[in-house]
């Protein structure tokens, strides 16, 4: 079979892998942090350690899976934004539809 | 195995900066990319449907064991990191597929797959540990939700661990070439997935129900 293996072999360091690894650790711990140990409130840390996880996702999505490479990247990145969109229509949706049934008082 | 035609790498200009990836030199290889991330579209709808079920449920405890009591943030943290390094050696098995190095790409790769199970040791442990303390998949609406997504997304590890195994023979058999790169690649862009769903499973399984407890 073809052995056409890349002709670039010179030491390519994987920064964009190390730097996505390195601040999603930094990031997890935040989200820790705040969660834990910070004086917000209820609401502000739930809006807040979301909003991480979804800085942590799109970190994730372009700097270890590429996803904006190749001439489809756009066509990909479209597509991801999009089932995040109906993922967060979902789920939100879901929650806010039955909320009237989530804080009975017998359950807080 | 026949391969289709290659991509002129004039025709497109996709990579200016460095020679086509190997995963990328065919037309099916590019479009398999291209597929695969259609089908992460859908999953990340199938995820979320599992979210918001477990939103809706999140204080249907029916005073049985409640996750405050249970879940034990040391165990998840370990998990969050083992997976999420998992995800970093399988880049760097990427980075190395790149650049021509069957051998150290098959390094990474086996270090990934002891890190995936690792990771499954301790969701199993937990699972039996919470199994124990009487929290099953019976008890209440909440520890449905809980251990339905959360199985879900155990089976897909688990999946991944065998996708990862049955490639790993593939090159050893077969040696790198455009069609193993690609599969590589993909059963790559898999994995990474995996532990994007990770993400929001600590944010909105464990913190958040701790938080608002």
């Amino acid at each position: 079979m073809s052995n056409g293996t890349a002709a670039t072999k010179k030491g390519h360091f994987p920064w964009k892998h190390v730097v996505g690894f390195i601040s999603s650790i930094v990031l997890t711990l935040v989200a820790l942090w705040i969660a834990f140990y910070s004086a917000f409130s209820v609401r502000t840390i739930i809006v807040l350690i979301f909003s991480l996880a979804f800085i942590q996702a799109a970190l994730q999505l372009l700097m270890f899976m590429h996803m904006a490479e190749s001439s489809n990247g756009r066509i990909q990145v479209g597509h991801i934004l999009f089932s995040a969109f109906v993922a967060i229509v979902v789920a939100l949706g879901s929650y806010w539809v039955m909320e009237f049934g989530i804080h009975l008082e017998h359950h807080m | 195995m026949r391969m289709d035609n290659k991509i002129d790498p004039k025709e497109l200009e996709d990579f200016p900066d460095e020679e086509r990836p190997l995963e990328y030199q065919t037309e099916t290889g590019s479009l398999n990319i291209f597929g695969f991330w259609m089908f992460l579209g859908a999953e990340i709808v199938l995820f979320s449907a599992l979210f918001g079920t477990y939103f809706v449920l999140i204080f249907r405890t029916d005073s049985s064991v409640l996750p405050t009591e249970l879940f034990d943030m040391g165990l998840v943290l370990a998990m969050t990191f083992t997976l999420l390094t998992s995800s970093f050696t399988s880049g760097l098995a990427i980075n190395e597929m790149r650049l021509g190095n069957a051998r150290r790409m098959m390094i990474w790769i086996g270090i990934t797959l002891v890190l995936g199970l690792g990771f499954l040791g301790m969701e199993i442990y937990e699972f039996v540990e919470f199994a124990s303390e009487g929290a099953t998949l019976a008890t209440s609406a909440f520890w449905s939700a809980f251990f339905l997504l959360l199985g879900t997304h155990g089976v897909h590890v688990a999946m991944g661990v065998a996708w990862f195994i049955i490639i790993l023979i593939q090159i050893k058999m077969r040696g790198l070439n455009p069609v193993t790169a690609n599969k590589t690649f993909i059963a790559s862009l898999y994995w990474h997935f995996l532990d994007v769903i990770w993400i929001f499973i600590f944010t909105g399984v464990y913190l958040l129900r701790l938080v608002i407890a």
